[in-house]
């Protein structure tokens, strides 16, 4: 064990300890967003980016668009393909190298919830079928990390691909100075992640409150519609409280879809 | 899920293998498989054939994962090359990672990792042949050969998936209603009080369609955890399981 972790084990405590409470350190009811801060075109070498600031928490997506090969089994369909880049700027906790199992995870939620929605028509991403089709590469990386990247990466990618240009493709040459039009996307999916300490359910996890839960749920909605789900942490949630969330969701979602 | 196509999964309110809406698939497990695992099963659910062999507690390498509060758990979910109709590049890959993070924080509620301090327990699945719903038959499989191992735990843990195929909510999706259906709800409980341990949905689903989901999964989850118990206790009869 480290200094640190010993230190996170006293802060977890205090963590555990408010939300016996019903308290949270930032004094925030329990299911309550952060301030919530987006910034389009933050980068504009990439087709489409987005800067997301999530209280403390800071992350950008980056969005490209490659010609490509189709999947032999869906020749006439682009493809999408979601990476996470858990910087070490970003946190003590993170070491650079190869994606650690987190990252792995939240990279995979984000694109179950662009994917599965439908965001994408991967039909009209096709040029010439079985031979040619646009791939979507969205890159997410983190800056400052102080809980709940599974949010604020969601946020930020459909924002991202909400304001991607279509390069112009000619003689098979992509000509990125020249765009015509946006990409097309359909639906605007949002994530909302829950987590329990103890007995109590919150929204929005804090840095603190990241490292104190036992159970986590994100949970990805688009309208009335379920799109995908995660459950995470060594704790468990009864059947009741995730009906309590899915509802709570459902009502969450609308604050971040206005945003969009 | 999502691939567009034409076949009606649903003729008669039968499926394409003959199933009901809420039927499993056949389910066989059989605990204490393997010679050098601490503890070990069998399963075969359908056309899936899973192994699960636990080690530990044992030595925590390496060191600076060990905690002096509870065991390092581990659990590694792979696919054989040979398991899929095209040949899978071995290793991990994302999707195995995924499986095996949260795999791993369901087993961590069950097993009593406080109770081996400094040691660490390592779990691995083999998935041997793959006909969708693996990441259930080796969650199931790997309670089992915890079981089997003689870990001390809260439960066991049971898995299984519930999806939706031509606007139908059915229960443990075959392979093609996997591969064209419109949603897949994998859950893991816990038999006895019925805590949600693992959950993951993708797909398109209203909350109703997801309600009923869950409350198909949680139904056959007490068929599946019989057939688990029945594995345990033919293992202790004498002659059963591996000599």
């Amino acid at each position: 064990m480290t200094v640190e972790d010993i230190s996170w084990e006293i802060k977890t405590d205090y963590t555990r300890h408010l939300a016996k409470k019903k308290m949270r350190e930032d004094k925030r009811k329990p299911f309550e967003y952060r301030k919530i801060e987006l910034e389009n075109g933050y980068i504009p070498n990439a087709l489409g980016s987005t800067r997301v600031r999530l209280g403390k928490t800071e992350v950008i997506a980056g969005v490209s668009l490659v010609m490509g090969t189709p999947y032999p089994d869906k020749l006439n369909a682009g493809t999408l393909m979601t990476s996470v880049e858990l910087t070490p700027i970003a946190s003590p906790m993170f070491e650079s190298g190869p994606p650690r199992p987190n990252a792995v995870e939240y990279a995979r939620v984000v694109d179950r919830g662009i994917r599965e929605s439908g965001t994408l028509d991967f039909e009209k991403l096709c040029v010439t079928e079985g031979e040619e089709v646009w791939m979507v590469i969205l890159d997410l990386h983190v800056l400052d990390y102080n809980g709940n990247l599974f949010d604020a990466f969601a946020l930020a990618a459909i924002s991202a691909l909400l304001n991607t240009k279509m390069p112009k493709y000619e003689d098979g040459k992509v000509i990125r100075e020249e765009t015509k039009g946006k990409l097309s996307v359909q639906k605007k999916p949002v994530e909302c992640t829950f987590f329990k300490i103890g007995d109590m359910l919150m929204l929005d996890p804090s840095l603190g409150e990241d490292k104190a839960l036992d159970a986590r749920l994100t949970v990805a909605t688009v309208g009335d519609r379920i799109c995908a789900m995660q459950k995470g942490g060594n704790g468990s949630f009864t059947m009741k409280e995730i009906d309590e969330l899915v509802d709570m969701s459902f009502k969450k979602s609308k604050e971040l879809t206005k945003l969009l | 899920m999502g691939m567009k196509s034409d076949l009606k999964l649903i003729k008669n309110g039968k499926r394409l293998d003959g199933r009901k809406p809420d039927e499993l698939r056949p389910i066989t497990i059989k605990a204490g498989v393997l010679d050098n695992a601490n503890g070990s099963a069998y399963l075969e659910w359908g056309g899936n054939k899973v192994i699960a062999g636990v080690y530990g507690p044992r030595e925590c390498l390496p060191r600076h994962r060990s905690s002096p509060y509870k065991a390092y758990l581990t659990y590694r979910y792979n696919m054989a090359p040979f398991s899929v109709d095209d040949r899978k590049r071995p290793g991990p890959d994302r999707r195995s990672t995924e499986i095996s993070k949260i795999s791993a924080e369901a087993l961590e509620r069950v097993i009593e990792v406080e109770k081996f301090p400094n040691t660490m327990i390592n779990v691995f699945v083999e998935v041997l042949q793959a006909d969708a719903g693996t990441r259930c038959a080796a969650l199931t499989a790997a309670a089992v050969a915890a079981a089997d191992a003689g870990l001390p735990m809260r439960d066991l843990i049971v898995s299984c998936a519930a999806g939706k195929i031509d606007d139908t909510v059915v229960l443990d999706l075959g392979k093609k209603e996997d591969n064209f259906g419109q949603a897949d709800v994998p859950i893991a409980i816990l038999p006895h009080s019925e805590e949600i341990v693992l959950l993951q949905m993708d797909g398109d689903l209203t909350k109703e369609e997801f309600k009923e989901a869950i409350d198909m999964s949680v139904k056959a989850a007490k068929q599946i955890y019989e057939l688990q118990k029945k594995a345990l206790t033919e293992r202790f009869k004498k002659g059963g399981g591996k000599e």
